[in-house]
């Protein structure tokens, strides 16, 4: 709980700093005014467009953080996460789809392909974890997955006609948070809290696959049902966030790693401070995306990578200690 | 009363191969069965088959007294407790953690105190706030079986409960689990060191290439003739002070 509630403080601070700080300074008084006079230009930077962007940040870093969370503890695999299932891959890959064939202008139709194609990959995960156990042959069927996402991908670019799709669907491919209204989160909260409960509901079957499948399944938990609860769950997550901010890689990585000590590596209590941790995590990498005075705005998918795959390595370098006990 | 684990004609087919071959056999409260054989004979799957892990091709299983297929998960569970082979542990959860993964249908506080009792049971209750991945694999050994002892079944299988441990490791989880039958449990092991369930199993059952060959007290056995044909051995089961222990040497085989 108290560290619930620190994680909570922090993310507070984070969305603060997020919102106060950004591409255009502000002086003192403009931030006044901006409390004063809900129609000044200060208002409507600091409420109409970096509020909603850190909301949107913290939401989707949120997602990510517990689907990260829920993957590595249904795997057994500290290197597991949306990416490495393939679901993040098809959920983008969707969105790619929809973009290309001229879809983007009606409103919420990438979003619906982005959360479709996350659950297509949820279920096609969901129908090999019933047929294999083993969370090694899980993975291989994730990179697998992933692998073809990324080819389908490859050749919506390939047969991609404009230069403009091609950019639109660049853009959306690497990530952002940028130019978010409230309405979209609005919508996105609804996958993302039926994924919450899913996984929620899911915590104590990560907790006994601890010790392995076998193990597992005769705890007398239904294991079968809670297994595709987990995934269910992560996919939803998974496929909002990407509705809402394209892909965006190793935060779901890198969230459950930060706070697993804290709760004695307990994967069914690191769910909720990893949904913090990842809330933080992403608008921070915001903040820094926006800060650092590039020409063009640095995507947000792009700063989390450059960070999180050094990460990556770190972990699997960790993680190299467990396997060889 | 019925048995605790009952298994029926049973046989277990992999792709053309019989793994399983019409093993039928008992286990009743109180008792603690050794099941032995050499490697591959099918002593593994047999324990799976028992749990339900592993379809049947024919024949049946029943835990105390009940056809598996007709036993819910958590009525499963209730029935009986397994500690599987493998000792990965995914991750450094301390041993207190992962023994109370056995304490089913207890509250937190009561599992971990339950948790903390199988520890101490074990003789490694100093240890009960150390992370499983931080110990050595004798530790971990022990923190998996407490799990096993804290699910309460009353039927506990485990598989290979002592390989790899020291001598002094060893005798202490067999008698932990002999004590156990001796208060009700049903217990079954599986072992290579032939001396050690010899020395504290009620019975043994001797499988070769998925038959079972033997389902005797020990001396009976592991007789000469049985350590000759399944275990290519040349010797027998020596009576001494400390209980029965293995002479053997190996068959010549040309």
């Amino acid at each position: 709980m108290r560290l619930l509630l620190v994680l909570a403080l922090l993310l507070a601070a984070a969305l603060c700093l997020s919102v106060a700080f950004g591409e255009t300074g502000l002086t003192l008084g403009q931030y006044a005014s901006a409390f004063a006079d809900p129609a000044s230009p200060a208002a409507t930077i600091l409420f109409a467009i970096r509020a909603p962007r850190a909301a949107a940040a913290a939401l989707v870093g949120g997602a990510l953080g517990v689907a990260g969370a829920v993957m590595q503890g249904l795997l057994r695999n500290p290197l597991a996460e949306p990416g490495v299932l393939g679901v993040s891959a098809w959920s983008g890959c969707a969105a790619a789809l929809a973009i290309a064939l001229g879809l983007g202008a009606i409103p919420g139709v990438i979003e619906g392909s982005a959360l479709a194609g996350a659950l297509a990959a949820g279920a096609v995960v969901a129908a090999l974890a019933a047929r294999f156990r083993e969370p090694e042959m899980l993975v291989l069927f994730g990179v697998a997955l992933a692998a073809l996402g990324g080819a389908m991908t490859a050749l919506i670019f390939n047969l991609s006609p404009s230069p403009v799709t091609l950019a639109e669907i660049n853009a959306w491919l690497q990530g952002s948070v940028a130019n978010r209204a409230w309405g979209d989160l609005g919508l996105a909260l609804i996958p993302m809290a039926a994924g919450a409960a899913l996984c929620a509901y899911a915590a104590r079957a990560l907790r006994m696959l601890t010790l392995g499948e076998e193990a597992a399944q005769l705890s007398g938990l239904p294991m079968a049902s809670l297994r595709v609860a987990a995934l269910a769950g992560a996919a939803l997550l998974t496929g909002a966030s990407v509705a809402v901010a394209g892909v965006i890689g190793f935060v779901g990585l890198a969230a459950p790693h930060l706070v697993r000590g804290s709760v004695s590596d307990d994967p069914a209590r690191t769910l909720a401070p990893s949904a913090f941790a990842g809330a933080i995590l992403l608008v921070l990498a915001d903040l820094v995306a926006r800060v650092i005075p590039t020409e063009e705005e640095l995507r947000l998918g792009v700063v989390t990578a450059l960070f999180g795959a050094p990460l990556f390595a770190l972990v699997a370098w960790r993680a190299a200690r467990s396997w060889r006990a | 009363m019925s048995a605790a684990l009952e298994l029926a004609g049973a046989v277990v087919r992999r792709g053309p191969r019989t793994v399983l071959a019409d093993v039928s056999l008992s286990v009743e409260p109180g008792e603690m069965l050794g099941l032995v054989g050499p490697n591959g004979a099918g002593k593994t799957t047999l324990l799976r088959a028992a749990l339900g892990l592993q379809p049947l091709a024919a024949g049946e299983a029943r835990l105390a007294g009940r056809p598996l297929a007709a036993l819910s998960e958590p009525a499963r569970a209730a029935l009986a407790g397994y500690l599987p082979q493998e000792r990965r542990v995914a991750w450094n959860m301390p041993a207190r953690d992962i023994a109370a993964l056995g304490a089913v249908g207890l509250a937190p506080r009561e599992g971990q105190k339950l948790a903390e009792a199988c520890l101490a049971e074990l003789e490694i209750g100093d240890l009960a706030g150390r992370g499983v991945l931080d110990m050595s694999g004798g530790e971990r050994a022990r923190v998996l079986l407490a799990r096993l002892l804290a699910t309460r079944a009353p039927l506990l299988i485990a598989d290979e409960p002592a390989a790899g441990l020291d001598p002094e490791a060893q005798l202490l989880i067999l008698e932990r689990l002999q004590a156990r039958a001796a208060a009700g449990a049903a217990v079954v092991v599986t072992s290579h060191d032939l001396a050690l369930v010899a020395r504290t199993c009620d019975r043994l059952a001797v499988l070769c290439e998925g038959r079972l060959c033997a389902l005797a007290p020990p001396r009976e056995a592991l007789s000469a003739q049985i350590l000759a044909e399944v275990f290519a051995l040349d010797g027998a089961l020596v009576e001494t002070p400390a209980g029965l222990t293995l002479a053997a040497r190996r068959l010549a085989t040309n």
